[in-house]
């Protein structure tokens, strides 16, 4: 049997025990729309304790707050493993010194939009941010939505202008901020006497911006540390892709 | 909070937020020379910290709800981290190989940066997470945590395309594990509506199990189970571990398979104790845990490259490890706890003494590598010996850990696995005893060249002064080793930790409220006895008899020669098998499921 | 029948769960095996987000809806969240490792790859 029948036949049977077990499980399911969720009515209770109209920030920054440290530093650990990953070797050189990658081959209507779009994008993007107890959102979101709209100045054509935009060591530091703030903005519940991510701050009134406590702030330290977690890693592909080249050998 | 309560939070979050502040600080020269002390003082901390948890935690279990999200009759909102002696013990072992690692990674790994460290320490962070962790979902988050550090620390060497491709096949292996675990995450939420373990345990035993358990079950463990490297899940870990830079090697061996393998006993006993019957899990894990230290003792066997013949070693011993879980005994838990950490310590000491090797003659063939090892005595000694105290000699750690398996054993009346044992302990430890004689004595017929074998080294090598700080840390964790075995109280301490494992009440009275009722250890035997020692003996005779027979070949007495065909065609099957691309890896990974699952719901 | 087309949507996870195991097995090139590998992921958020769901329920969002209406369950939504931000990094990570590979052996054909790596030990 060649190599290759051979491995379609192992993918087959694992397949087909997999899908067996599959079918036996979600037999025992209740129908979609019918599971219970008595963990989901304590979660939506609390939210509104809190004064959190978003219920779902609620539970990843206030109840649940330990999860969302886990994930954030998911992110940061990515972006550092890219900095390792992706980081200039002895024997490559990259265009920088010789000359940057400048403005691309596009039509000026797509240099125009893009250029329009970039500061409505980055103003949205922090609405979405600082908005995340309130409405749908948050810091994960808001992040992302700030840093690929950033890159709306590589799409729009212009190389040059995303990297004067970026400041690598900016960005660099506003990661490592917004990821040891998360914690440190937890470690300050101790200091009040409350435990660790506590939600100490007062909660305002339901649906308005000062409401939820903590909930915002742990949200701008999310979307700082998103931001530039995504940032950093676009930055060091885009060098991949535009920069690195092996060096000449004379 | 309390001063233990702080300190368990620390535990996971010190890791977390000095590794943001180390890279938020390399921008600077400064920041950037400050990176490898101020990382390995935080390691330190956190191993001296665990330590003196364990202690003040006694055979009690404590539970911290971070932002008060405590309980509300009875019902869990938000996520808890549960704090025991064996959760402690686990944190305390992670710190400590990380600790060893960084030391020999401060002067003897080039090209680290900044970057490196970061990821070293926010891997510890993330083991602590998930070993504290009392929420299931919580536990994924960590353990996706876990993946990230390794996989990026695994490809660290970017210019060997060995190790990258390596670091790829780990990480998408890794990842369709973790996809299936979430699954079963899913799958418990919908028929019980909770994510915290003693929760959702306490849901499960008021009904009858049905299939979606029993799969649930199965798509949980097989997550872990990759993790802990059993067969057919342990692909990735040969691949993986020959090619990572030498600190990350001990890391992956002796951090991961251990927290795996405490999830898995943890996750047993509080989650699925009471409705999965216990036939199903005891024939599950015995049978793959049997399976896997086969495979991994005869691949171990037959490996010429140093690391691939470690992490086999590994792959062997995470499968007795298995076993012992499969005992569904505190004395098997005991036992299989004290055998990881020893296990740990030394396979951690072998791997430092090849990335000597490596960076003095940039290849790690062993063939190659023939009599130039001569002179480096201390190296040497130090392989030599961990390779005796892979066989279980006594007095060192591997030993001390095949010591409390004899009682457990017994106990369980499941002697026959001591034949297990004594093939493990032969195959391993020998393989290294012949590559430790071949290379440092000098020993043997002069074996085939073979191919050209020479490797990038990973560092410079150091001065002939230097070399004996190298040298330190595995030193170092071989007396830990053999602290196991020597020390006082080790045994109560491995039998209570165990009890407490197994002791699902406990748990679950302090994690929702209720009185507890902690069951005691029962009466510990104590790891010297004539039986025990035998045993060791025994395994070390065999393993040597092993080296011997492979320095040797042509020497071989007639009638042992005649296993020399069948030995040899096994071998090249299973090598046919191990050289796979990652698509029939994971492949395996859904047989694998599938086996397990089909044990489960028919045992 | 109803029962079947009751366990439809959840079927349908399970499928793009094993088709992702697919393309992953019989793929010869990484980049499409790391999309496989997010397919997979993807099936993981689409049982949970279906484990979460409720009939005539709305958004957990007490923005235009007072507190006290029927919502669909928000940890689910939560754990959705995260587990989306952990699978663009491991995405991102793997990328990077791919991108190492294709400049090292000019090939990222894993089974293009494994020869060339046995070539290099005959």
């Amino acid at each position: 049997m060649t190599r290759e029948r051979a491995s379609r036949l192992l993918f087959a049977v694992g397949a087909a025990g997999a899908a067996v077990l599959f079918a036996l499980a979600l037999g025992g399911l209740p129908h979609v729309g019918d599971v219970p969720h008595p963990y989901g009515a304590r979660a939506v209770s609390s939210a509104v304790g809190r004064h959190t109209a978003n219920a779902i920030s609620s539970v990843n920054f206030d109840q649940r707050a330990l999860d969302t440290l886990g994930e954030e530093f998911v992110l940061f650990g990515a972006a550092v493993a890219a900095l390792l990953l992706l980081r200039r070797m002895r024997d490559e050189d990259d265009r920088a010194g010789v000359g940057q990658a400048g403005p691309g081959d596009v039509w000026s209507a797509v240099n125009l939009a893009g250029f329009a779009l970039l500061a409505p994008t980055v103003l949205v993007g922090l609405y979405v941010v600082a908005h995340g107890a309130i409405s749908p959102g948050g810091g994960f979101q808001g992040g992302a939505v700030l840093a690929t709209g950033l890159h709306l100045a590589y799409l729009a054509g212009d190389y040059g202008v995303l990297e004067r935009l970026r400041p690598l060591a900016v960005f660099d530091v506003a990661e490592a901020v917004g990821a040891a703030g998360f914690v440190l903005l937890g470690v300050s519940g101790l200091f009040v006497g409350d435990p660790f991510l506590a939600n100490w701050l007062p909660t305002g009134t339901l649906g308005s911006l000062t409401s939820a406590g903590m909930v915002e702030l742990f949200n701008v330290a999310v979307g700082m540390e998103v931001a530039s977690a995504l940032i950093l890693l676009l930055s060091k592909f885009l060098e991949q892709a535009l920069l690195v080249h092996e060096r000449d050998h004379e | 909070m309390s001063a233990l309560e702080i300190v368990v939070v620390m535990l996971v979050t010190a890791p977390l937020l000095v590794g943001a502040l180390v890279a938020g600080g390399a921008v600077t020269a400064m920041g950037r020379r400050l990176a490898d002390p101020v990382v390995l003082l935080v390691a330190v901390a956190v191993t001296v910290a665990a330590g003196w948890t364990a202690g003040a935690v006694g055979d009690g279990t404590r539970v911290v709800w971070p932002g008060g999200w405590t309980p509300v009759h009875g019902e869990p909102i938000g996520v808890a981290l549960v704090i025991d002696r064996p959760a402690a013990l686990l944190v305390c072992l992670v710190g400590l190989l990380t600790v060893a690692a960084l030391t020999y990674s401060w002067h003897f790994l080039a090209d680290t940066g900044t970057p490196y460290v970061v990821l070293v320490v926010v891997f510890l962070g993330a083991c602590a997470g998930f070993a504290l962790a009392g929420d299931v979902f919580d536990a994924f988050v960590w353990f996706e945590l876990m993946g990230v550090t390794a996989y990026a620390l695994t490809g660290m060497r970017i210019e060997e395309h060995r190790s990258v491709h390596g670091a790829l096949t780990f990480g998408i292996v890794n990842t369709v594990g973790a996809s299936l675990s979430l699954s079963g995450v899913a799958l418990l939420y919908a028929r019980t509506g909770e994510l915290n373990l003693a929760a959702i345990g306490r849901s499960l035993r008021g009904s009858p199990p049905d299939h979606l358990v029993v799969v649930s079950c199965a798509l949980l463990l097989t997550g872990v189970l990759v993790k802990m490297a059993l067969v057919p899940f342990h692909f990735w870990t040969a691949d993986a571990e020959a090619v990572a830079p030498t600190p990350v090697c001990v890391l992956l061996s002796g951090a991961m398979v251990t927290v795996g393998a405490f999830a898995v006993a943890r996750w047993w006993w509080v989650v699925f104790d009471g409705s999965v019957p216990e036939s199903a899990i005891r024939h599950a894990l015995v049978g793959f845990g049997t399976v896997t230290a086969v495979v991994g003792a005869v691949m171990c066997a037959s490996q010429r490259h140093l690391k691939r013949l470690l992490a086999y070693s590994t792959v062997a011993h995470s499968g007795v490890i298995a076993c012992g879980i499969g005992l569904l005994s505190g004395p098997g838990i005991a036992a299989a706890g004290l055998y990881a950490v020893g296990h740990a310590c030394t396979k951690g000491a072998l791997f430092l003494v090849t990335g000597l090797l490596l960076n003095r003659f940039e290849t790690l063939d062993e063939h190659e590598l023939y009599r130039r090892g001569r002179g480096m005595w201390l190296a040497g000694t130090t392989f030599v010996v961990g390779g005796l105290a892979l066989a279980g000699l006594p007095p060192f750690g591997t030993w001390a850990g095949k010591a409390a398996f004899s009682t457990a054993l017994a106990g369980a009346h499941a002697g026959w696995l001591e034949v297990v044992l004594l093939l493990v302990s032969a195959l391993t430890g020998g393989s290294v005893l012949r590559a430790g004689l071949r290379i440092f004595a000098g020993l043997g017929e002069e074996p085939d060249p073979g191919p050209d074998t020479h490797e990038q080294p990973e560092g410079d090598h150091p001065p002939r002064r230097d070399v004996l700080r190298v040298l330190v840390p595995p030193v170092v964790l071989m007396c830990v080793g053999l602290w196991l075995a020597l020390g006082p109280g080790v045994a109560a301490s491995a039998a209570s930790a165990g009890a407490t494992v197994v002791d699902q009440q406990q748990y679950s009275a302090a994690v929702l409220g209720g009185a507890h009722l902690a069951l005691p250890a029962g009466h510990v035997e104590p790891l010297w006895s004539v039986t025990t020692v035998a045993l060791g003996l025994l395994g070390a005779a065999l393993a040597t008899g092993f080296a011997l027979a492979s320095l040797w070949p042509s020497r071989l007495p007639g009638p042992l020669s005649v296993v020399r065909r069948p030995w040899h065609s096994t071998q090249r099957v299973l090598h046919a098998v191990h050289r796979a691309h990652v698509g029939d890896y994971v492949s395996w990974v859904l047989v694998g499921f599938a086996v397990l699952g089909a044990t489960l719901l028919l045992s | 029948m109803s029962d079947v087309l009751a366990a439809l949507p959840y079927a349908v996870a399970a499928w793009v769960l094993l088709a992702g195991c697919y393309g992953i097995a019989t793929s010869r090139n990484f980049i499409h095996i790391i999309v496989c590998l997010s397919l997979v992921q993807s099936s993981t958020y689409l049982l949970l987000l279906l484990v979460g769901w409720s009939g005539h329920a709305t958004a957990p969002v007490f923005g235009d809806v007072q507190p006290g209406v029927r919502v669909v369950d928000p940890v689910v939504q939560a754990l959705t969240l995260t587990d989306i931000v952990v699978g663009a990094a491991v995405t991102a990570l793997l990328l990077a490792l791919t991108i190492q590979l294709a400049k090292r052996l000019g090939t990222i054909d894993p089974d293009r790859i494994r020869s060339l790596e046995e070539d290099l030990e005959e």
